[in-house]
């Protein structure tokens, strides 16, 4: 939660577009982790890239926003983050 | 089967398969204008925002910031700045400043002496230079690879054409001194990622085209200055390369002896080694593949939309753009019968070889029926558009040609 928080105050100090809050993710386990993407980009990135991507292309994107991006996503957490997104955006 | 009779099979089945959701006018549908369709998700989450100053864009993602131009936007060869389309990297994008804060360092390990420039003195001391080209994120179209890959997922209109008007990079070069050491050129603009640890958004150009006449530091779009947007109050202009380069809120530049190797140069950015007709970057081929360069040959019919029906009698008028990556367009031919034949459309004004080149043609109907309209444009260098998508992962230099149905009533 303090990811979060501490996210959500980078926002306002990026001038974030109001329309953004208007994005919701669906709801289901490993939501609540996976709203640390907002560190770096609103979530309709999520959304976008969906649903084209299985469990393996959805981890391999996680990795590469922490190994590339410097995402502030703890190791333990990439797993739980990829299957939310894999069960809720991803190739069925 | 020959191909004709199953392209027309197909044809009548896409018909079919758009029933009313091609009249539905889905935000930035790219079936409907006779391609393949960005993915469901990215289709259903886009719509139309206007940022300040702009015009409603589609929107692909608030932060950062990509928006892309609507079709509508593309029946003129030049595209309207306030039209213009919208694409950042990193959230860290810079509030918008005033010209007079704004000053460009100008220095590296190859340069003889660092300098500074403000706006004004840039445009005192510089002769001014214009240029009419075209802006294309390497990215466009990134949407319709089939199979889907990921990254923002581009329609068909991340790209636009407009005068740029400013001082040649090789003059500011000259001043600072380009010593015989100088490998590449590199550029920094004012944007940012949210994280320390991302990589700043940094680009370069081999020395040899930093010192061409063509690469300009543009200060104005369309002969007012250039919208925050889109990298107001400085950018580089770089005619024929994607976009990627035409770094935007341009800071620094520095002349370097090595190859520069961040994120944005290797791994990003790049395509497998010579699947695209493009001029090679060759300081840049350390790895197994290589950077992007130049755009390829492309097209895009502006004046119907697959479903759309036509009254038996009336012409199907097809009109629309063509471009590539600096040669100029030689032709631009158009198939009514789903490639079958194909005619030669009337070019229009020619504003130089980066430009979009306008065509048209129109095509008489005499039967009832399914007709596929395609465009094939080709450069000035023999190179024509794909009829097979070269497939790549990061979904670059999409040129298949378009497939629009009709229904002649």
């Amino acid at each position: 939660m303090k990811k979060i928080l501490a996210a959500l105050a980078l926002l306002a100090a990026q001038g974030a577009l109001a329309q953004e809050d208007k994005i919701v993710l669906k709801d289901g386990p490993g939501k609540e982790k996976t709203q640390v993407c907002v560190a770096c980009h609103s979530l309709d990135y999520i959304p976008m890239n969906s649903p084209f991507l299985d469990k393996g292309g959805w981890t391999a994107t996680v990795n590469k926003m922490v190994n590339a991006y410097g995402a502030p996503i703890a190791k333990e957490d990439v797993e739980a983050i990829a299957t939310y997104l894999a069960e809720n955006y991803g190739k069925k | 089967m020959d191909v004709k009779r199953r392209h027309l099979i197909g044809a009548a089945g896409a018909l079919a398969a758009l029933g009313p959701r091609a009249f539905a006018a889905n935000v930035g549908s790219t079936g409907e204008l006779g391609f393949a369709e960005i993915p469901a998700g990215a289709l259903a989450e886009q719509m139309l925002y206007a940022l300040p100053g702009k015009v409603p864009l589609i929107k692909k993602s608030f932060r950062p910031p990509n928006f892309e131009t609507p079709i509508q936007y593309f029946r003129t060869a030049i595209t309207p700045s306030n039209a213009f389309f919208v694409r950042y990297h990193l959230a860290g994008i810079p509030q918008p400043m005033k010209a007079a804060a704004w000053s460009l360092s100008v220095g590296g390990d190859s340069a003889e002496r660092p300098m500074k420039f403000t706006m004004a003195e840039l445009r005192k001391e510089f002769k001014p230079a214009q240029v009419t080209a075209v802006n294309q994120c390497s990215g466009n179209r990134r949407g319709l690879s089939e199979p889907h890959v990921q990254g923002v997922e581009w329609g068909v209109g991340a790209m636009g054409n407009a005068v740029w008007s400013g001082v040649r990079l090789k003059d500011v070069l000259a001043k600072a001194g380009v010593k015989a050491s100088a490998v590449e050129v590199v550029f920094d603009g004012a944007d940012q990622g949210a994280m320390q640890a991302t990589p700043d958004f940094v680009k370069s150009l081999p020395v040899d085209l930093a010192l061409s006449d063509q690469v300009l530091i543009a200060f104005e779009m369309n002969g007012k200055p250039l919208p925050h947007w889109n990298g107001f109050p400085a950018r580089l202009i770089v005619p024929g390369w994607t976009g990627t380069y035409w770094v935007k809120h341009l800071v620094s530049i520095n002349v370097s002896s090595t190859p520069e190797k961040n994120f944005w140069m290797n791994p990003a950015y790049r395509v497998p080694r010579g699947m695209f007709p493009m001029p090679t970057f060759k300081s840049q081929l350390y790895a197994a593949n290589e950077p992007i360069t130049t755009m390829v040959v492309n097209s895009l019919i502006t004046s119907l939309r697959s479903g759309q029906q036509i009254a038996r009698g009336k012409p199907i008028e097809v009109r629309g753009l063509a471009w590539d990556g600096g040669n100029g367009i030689a032709k631009v031919e158009v198939s009514v019968d789903t490639g079958a034949t194909w005619q030669a459309a009337k070019l229009g004004k020619d504003l130089g070889r980066f430009s979009f080149r306008e065509f048209s043609l129109s095509a008489p109907t005499r039967e009832p029926g399914a007709r596929v309209v395609m465009a094939r444009a080709t450069s000035q260098s023999g190179e024509t558009q794909v009829e097979q998508l070269k497939f790549n992962g990061a979904g670059y230099h999409n040129n298949l040609i378009q497939r629009i149905y009709l229904e002649v009533v």
